[in-house]
């Protein structure tokens, strides 16, 4: 079972939303973000909602599995529901108590859910719609120019790398000392939430100990492999913009500028 | 004679945490590996051959003593990386070598490293999967392979870097007895296509199929020649804590039955092949 583990929530699929350049991609769900906080009224709203709406639709990625992906974020969402929908001073509408909705509440209460809802949905087609190893090179990429600066762009995105290459090892090697350390009569599964963490601390402890001697023999294999850093490292997989991308970065400016004159206009 | 390494006077120590004592894991060994040459070292736990692997590609530094790889020493840091690049290795644990979680991405990584062009890239990752017989597998994440699946895909990061000379330390250790065969198989075959071969092992079954046999011994070199010789020599292997290949102890065992058996059978087809024409 721990064998079937999928990392991320890559939705697999060849939609043209899954074969644009992840530089693309992710440049592009930065302006959507920031897109949703200059907007300022409800139809900058339901332009960009249409425009996710197209692409979530391009990229046949259902539209249940986005949804079950904002489940986590339900507390979140209906707590700063409230928070607005009670503290915001202005003509009141309904009142009992200290407990009061006034008419400039609701109205920013309703804003901020739907704000966070579209954040959420379009971030999630970022990683729904990228495989995880092509996201990490488009970080490389991006962050390249930085390097100047000493942003270790590199070292970052071999980090991503080795972390998504090691997250099944580890957890077939977490499995392997539970397994032991039940045939041993150890315990995982009663008492209350402070036994159960105390049970952890043996599988802990190994699991760092191996943890440590899969990164020492990894590092050997990698020098043994000539690696030394990114200078002078070439790629198998050139990352050139195609006709697709130029295509869907004129979209982006489109959409920016529309959403732009918009909140002007109103 | 053209030889690819030349280790002279080599000894190697480390320090031993616990007694703060210098351990000299090799000591004082001289020997020449030929161009085009399958060598097998044998030897128990603690005998010195895997530090002795891992000072012919520089993972190591000799602490006394020169080892040159292809004319270039391994203590000279310029060129560090040509030894390396002449020298692959492949190690005995197959999780703890692969860096990618796609296997193609994961062959690519040496070539990626050595700063080839990307085409050039592509055609040696296709072809090194081709030779260890993983091409339908290049799209797929390393945890989903066998253990001898994964150990052939570490093969061929190491065979797109075209090395002349490709040091396995143990690389059948951890496998099942199919994964074993598998492995073994490829690295005869990356010996026929003219590839410098140093086998690192336990077994005596693997260590038969080489042409010389080096037989290691708390950092010595006990014995040194052919199969033939190194196994005819019990008192040798005795004292080296190493048991006899089953083929050549059935050797011995129907010689003294009076069946004349030649004494260069050593493998299993060859005394099938005997028997199936014993007359």
């Amino acid at each position: 079972m721990i064998r079937d583990i999928t990392l991320g929530q890559y939705f697999p699929g060849d939609s043209v939303i899954h074969r644009l350049d992840p530089r693309v991609k992710i440049i592009a769900t930065l302006m959507f973000i920031i897109e949703l906080f200059i907007v300022d009224n409800f139809i900058g709203f339901a332009i960009a909602a249409i425009c996710l709406g197209l692409v979530i639709a391009v990229s046949k990625v259902p539209l249940s599995f986005i949804l079950r992906g904002l489940k986590p974020i339900l507390i979140i969402l209906m707590f700063t529901f409230a928070l607005n929908i009670f503290m915001v001073d202005g003509r009141i509408l309904w009142q009992w108590g200290f407990l009061k909705i006034t008419a400039e509440g609701l109205r920013l209460a309703v804003f901020m859910a739907i704000r966070l809802v579209l954040l959420l949905m379009g971030s999630s087609m970022l990683t729904l719609c990228t495989r995880p190893l092509s996201l990490t090179d488009g970080i490389e990429r991006l962050l390249a120019p930085l390097k100047k600066i000493g942003v270790p762009a590199h070292e970052i995105a071999m980090m991503m790398t080795i972390a998504l290459r090691f997250i099944p090892t580890l957890l077939e090697e977490t499995d392997k000392i539970m397994k032991a350390q039940q045939a041993r009569g150890a315990d995982f599964e009663t008492g209350n939430l402070i036994q159960k963490a105390k049970a952890l601390i043996p599988i802990l402890v190994p699991l760092f100990v191996s943890a440590f001697r899969i990164a020492q023999d990894l590092a050997m294999a990698m020098e043994a492999r000539c690696y030394r850093g990114g200078d002078n490292r070439t790629r198998m997989h050139e990352m050139k913009l195609k006709g697709r991308d130029y295509v869907a970065v004129l979209l982006l400016i489109v959409f920016l500028a529309v959403i732009i004159i918009e909140t002007r206009l109103f | 004679m053209d030889n690819i390494i030349s280790i002279q006077n080599l000894t190697f120590e480390y320090l031993r945490d616990e007694d703060q004592m210098n351990i000299k894991a090799i000591d004082n060994v001289s020997l020449e590996i030929e161009r085009g040459s399958f060598t097998a070292v044998i030897g128990k736990n603690g005998s010195g051959k895997s530090t002795l692997a891992k000072n012919l590609n520089g993972l190591l530094i000799p602490t006394e003593g020169v080892i040159y790889v292809d004319g270039f020493d391994t203590r000279d840091d310029n060129h560090i990386w040509d030894v390396r690049q002449t020298a692959g290795m492949v190690f005995q644990n197959p999780d703890n070598q692969l860096v990618s979680a796609i296997v193609e991405d994961d062959v690519a990584f040496g070539p990626e490293n050595l700063g080839i062009e990307p085409d050039e890239i592509r055609r040696r990752v296709d072809k090194a999967l081709e030779d260890v017989n993983m091409g339908q597998f290049r799209k797929k994440a390393p945890h989903l392979l066998s253990g001898g699946q994964k150990q052939r895909i570490a093969i061929a990061g190491v065979v797109a870097m075209k090395p002349k000379c490709i040091i396995f330390d143990e690389p059948t250790a951890m496998l099942d007895p199919k994964g074993r065969s598998e492995i073994m198989s490829i690295i005869d075959e990356l010996h026929e296509e003219g590839i410098t071969v140093i086998l690192i092992t336990h077994f005596m079954e693997e260590a038969v199929r080489a042409q010389r046999v080096i037989i290691m011994n708390e950092g010595h070199v006990l014995m040194d020649g052919t199969p033939q010789e190194v196994y005819a020599n019990e008192e040798v292997l005795k004292a080296a804590n190493l048991e006899m290949p089953l083929m050549f102890e059935v050797g011995a065992k129907l010689r003294q039955q009076g069946i004349d058996v030649p004494s260069h059978i050593i493998t299993e087809e060859e005394m099938v092949e005997f028997i199936c024409q014993y007359k």
